[in-house]
């Protein structure tokens, strides 16, 4: 088959739901998604991700912008892209009283081609569980189903909306080994998550959202490298410092070697450093001279996370700051 | 189904013999429906239930107690005598305000009052009574039989009678096909109705709206699992009343048949267009009973609608339900055949086809 070099493009999507006051839910995104890549949404609940791909899965008709999906149009090849793409909604509830097989039996029939029942089971390793009702299933077992519905028509383009959230680590890690095979045949996946560590380790390439917009995107290598320094060093004063003392000591922190960025608050820092021993070094000396004692210290590598803490000064799953 | 490979080669695509997404849709609801057991409980038995009572409530028994107050005077002893002749006439006395207050909450049927007989030498009676009750109406004329005949008339013509009560005139006979329609209309609202508007609740809407499913597919498939529970409702329905009540069909099955599919593609029509647009269950219940409420009254499942103005009747042929229940009455009571319904035939085609049609058209998938 002639693949198209772009699964997906959109420009200046905008989504407006009507009402008092009216939600601009996404605010002129542009997206190009390259075929056989897995592409991340990654962005806080609330930032128009779903909205997103739902417009892009051809379920919401955007307010403004143009969304070609394998090099076609939802207006005038509806039926054409439905039987090239999967989809796995948010949360829907498949009937209680069907088996895993009959469920999925239904599901291929609405495809002209695609994968055989007992294959797309398999896939997702479904099969023994294939005479047991849905009600039956662990929420775990249910999403791999979800995936697994997605996949039978044998999509070239594959849309997850949060297949993870809710799942233990375990079930988590199963669903990242089924989605990474997926891709390992040469198809596209776009997924949204709000969890980093997911986007980090499943995509090749990542949009950050927030508000209705795309605040950064490329490789999570790119992304963290942006941060210009790797290492992330925590630590918490055991000192409430305010006023002229957290200017002084931001002022200090900023000069240490290698250090890029310094956030103070209350008597807790996050720092970023490029080089992590170098930095913490010279920290000691200056704690030591300053008089300061620490009380917990903790340094990383990098994530997605502190990219999106840097861009927004919030927290990707802190519902507070909503 | 999962089934072992057989030759040992892995079979992983498949392009024909692929089993119609109609079917599939079909029998997915079928499977969700009977294994839902008491579903299928109420479903079955409730519209049984309700012959039975009805029937009991409604059976036609002979009038066996008429109850004739006397108001009490000089000369009402007489009066009681002849009265009480008929051993149907139950006869009290009582004084005057007793009497009303008897007649008018129902305890008796009728009073008699001894009148004035001084000026025309000849005995006189006034009858009170309800001209509104067929019980007090009845009582009047066997009183006033009593009376004359007691004081001497003499009927000039014989007479013998013969009791009539045979299957087909009573009424439960009108009442059994009344129950058919009322059970096929409930059944396509509610049956299709609620199904529809829970999958859109569920998001499974959405999720089928995302695939290359054909929406007509849908509808239709959702309509026909109708069509295949209505049928054993409709068989023990009509067994049960044959089996209990002697009710008779002097129709032809099929033509029996051929309507209650297209009563019961009519109604789940409506359902689906009634469930079109709803997004909660309180939503379409409501609408339901909104669109129910009037063929309950007025399309002659308990009573001929013939009792009403004449200005109304061609709206109330119109109505979905009369139809059908005119035309299961022609049927299984006078053995009319299709060619002799015409009209109502039609009348339920241009609804099933106008719902369907309408619903495709305006149905929400997303939530």
């Amino acid at each position: 088959m002639n693949k198209p070099s772009l699964a997906i493009r959109c420009q200046q999507l905008t989504k407006t739901y009507q009402g008092k006051p009216p939600v601009e839910a996404v605010r002129g995104v542009d997206l190009e998604v390259q075929a056989g890549e897995c592409f991340g949404v990654l962005g806080p609940n609330g930032a128009g991700k779903t909205t997103t791909i739902e417009i892009l899965e051809g379920l919401l008709p955007p307010t403004s912008g143009s969304v070609r999906v394998l090099d076609m149009e939802w207006r005038t090849h509806e039926l054409e892209i439905r039987q090239r793409i999967g989809v796995s909604l948010q949360e829907t509830q498949l009937s209680d009283r069907l088996t895993v097989a009959e469920t999925i039996t239904l599901f291929r029939s609405f495809y002209q081609d695609g994968l055989t029942a007992d294959e797309s089971l398999k896939r997702v390793s479904l099969t023994e569980k294939a005479g047991a009702w849905i009600k039956n299933l662990s929420g775990g077992q249910k999403q791999r189903l979800s995936v697994a519905l997605a996949i039978v028509g044998d999509p070239d383009l594959l849309f997850l909306d949060e297949p993870t959230t809710g799942l233990d680590p375990g079930s988590r890690r199963q669903l990242w080994d089924i989605i990474r095979s997926f891709r390992d045949r040469n198809k596209t996946v776009m997924i949204t998550t709000h969890y980093m560590e997911e986007a980090e380790r499943l995509c090749d390439r990542v949009a950050i959202f927030d508000q209705g917009r795309v605040i950064a995107m490329g490789t999570p290598r790119e992304l963290i490298a942006s941060l210009g320094a790797e290492h992330v060093i925590e630590f918490s004063l055991q000192q409430e410092l305010a006023g002229p003392g957290k200017r002084l000591l931001q002022e200090w922190l900023s000069r240490l070697p290698t250090v890029e960025q310094v956030d103070v608050s209350n008597g807790s820092v996050r720092m970023t450093a490029a080089e992590s021993h170098s930095a913490l070094g010279r920290l000691f000396e200056e704690l030591e001279h300053r008089q300061l004692e620490i009380t917990s210290l903790t340094t990383r590598h990098a994530s997605l996370e502190d990219v999106f803490v840097q861009l927004t000064g919030r927290h990707l799953n802190d519902d507070s700051a909503e | 189904m999962i089934r072992p490979n057989r030759n040992g080669t892995v079979v992983t695509h498949s392009q024909s013999n692929r089993p119609s997404p109609l079917w599939n849709l079909t029998t997915s609801r079928l499977r969700e429906f009977y294994r839902k057991p008491e579903a299928v409980f109420w479903v079955y038995f409730f519209p049984i239930l309700m012959v039975v009572a009805l029937g009991i409530a409604f059976r036609d028994k002979p009038i066996e107690r008429i109850t004739v107050d006397v108001l009490a005077s000089s000369g009402s002893t007489e009066l009681v005598r002849a009265l009480a002749a008929d051993p149907r006439v139950k006869v009290l006395e009582f004084d005057e305000a007793t009497c009303r207050q008897r007649l008018r909450t129902g305890k008796s049927d009728l009073y008699v009052v001894l009148g004035e007989s001084s000026r025309y030498l000849v005995p006189a009676v006034d009858y009170v009574y309800d001209p509104t009750r067929p019980g007090s109406v009845v009582a009047k004329d066997l009183a006033d039989q009593l009376i004359q005949k007691a004081a001497g008339r003499v009927d000039p013509v014989t007479v013998t009678v013969q009791q009539y009560n045979e299957p087909g005139s009573r009424y439960i006979d009108f009442l059994v096909p009344g129950l058919l329609g009322m059970g096929l209309m409930g059944g396509g609202l509610w049956g299709v109705g609620f199904a529809v508007v829970d999958m859109r609740i569920r998001k499974l809407l959405k999720r089928f709206l995302a695939t290359p499913m054909r929406k007509s597919h849908f509808l239709i498939g959702v309509m026909t699992s109708r069509l295949f529970f209505m049928v054993p409702e409709i068989i023990l329905l009509i067994v049960f009343s044959w089996l209990f009540f002697d009710v008779r069909i002097y129709g032809s099955w099929i033509t029996l048949f051929v309507l209650v599919l297209l009563g019961a593609v009519e109604f789940s029509g409506i359902g689906l267009l009634v469930a079109s647009r709803a997004r909660t269950l309180e939503s379409v219940s409501g609408l339901m009973n909104l669109v129910m409420l009037p063929m309950w009254t007025l399309s002659g499942i308990f009573f001929s609608y013939d009792r009403f103005p004449a200005v109304a009747q061609p709206i109330i042929k119109l109505l979905p339900l009369t139809p059908l229940i005119d035309a299961l009455r022609k049927v299984m009571l006078e053995g009319a055949t299709l060619t002799m319904l015409g009209s109502e035939l039609l009348i339920m085609s241009l609804w099933s086809v106008a719902c369907f049609g309408v619903a495709l058209k305006i149905f929400r998938w997303t939530d």
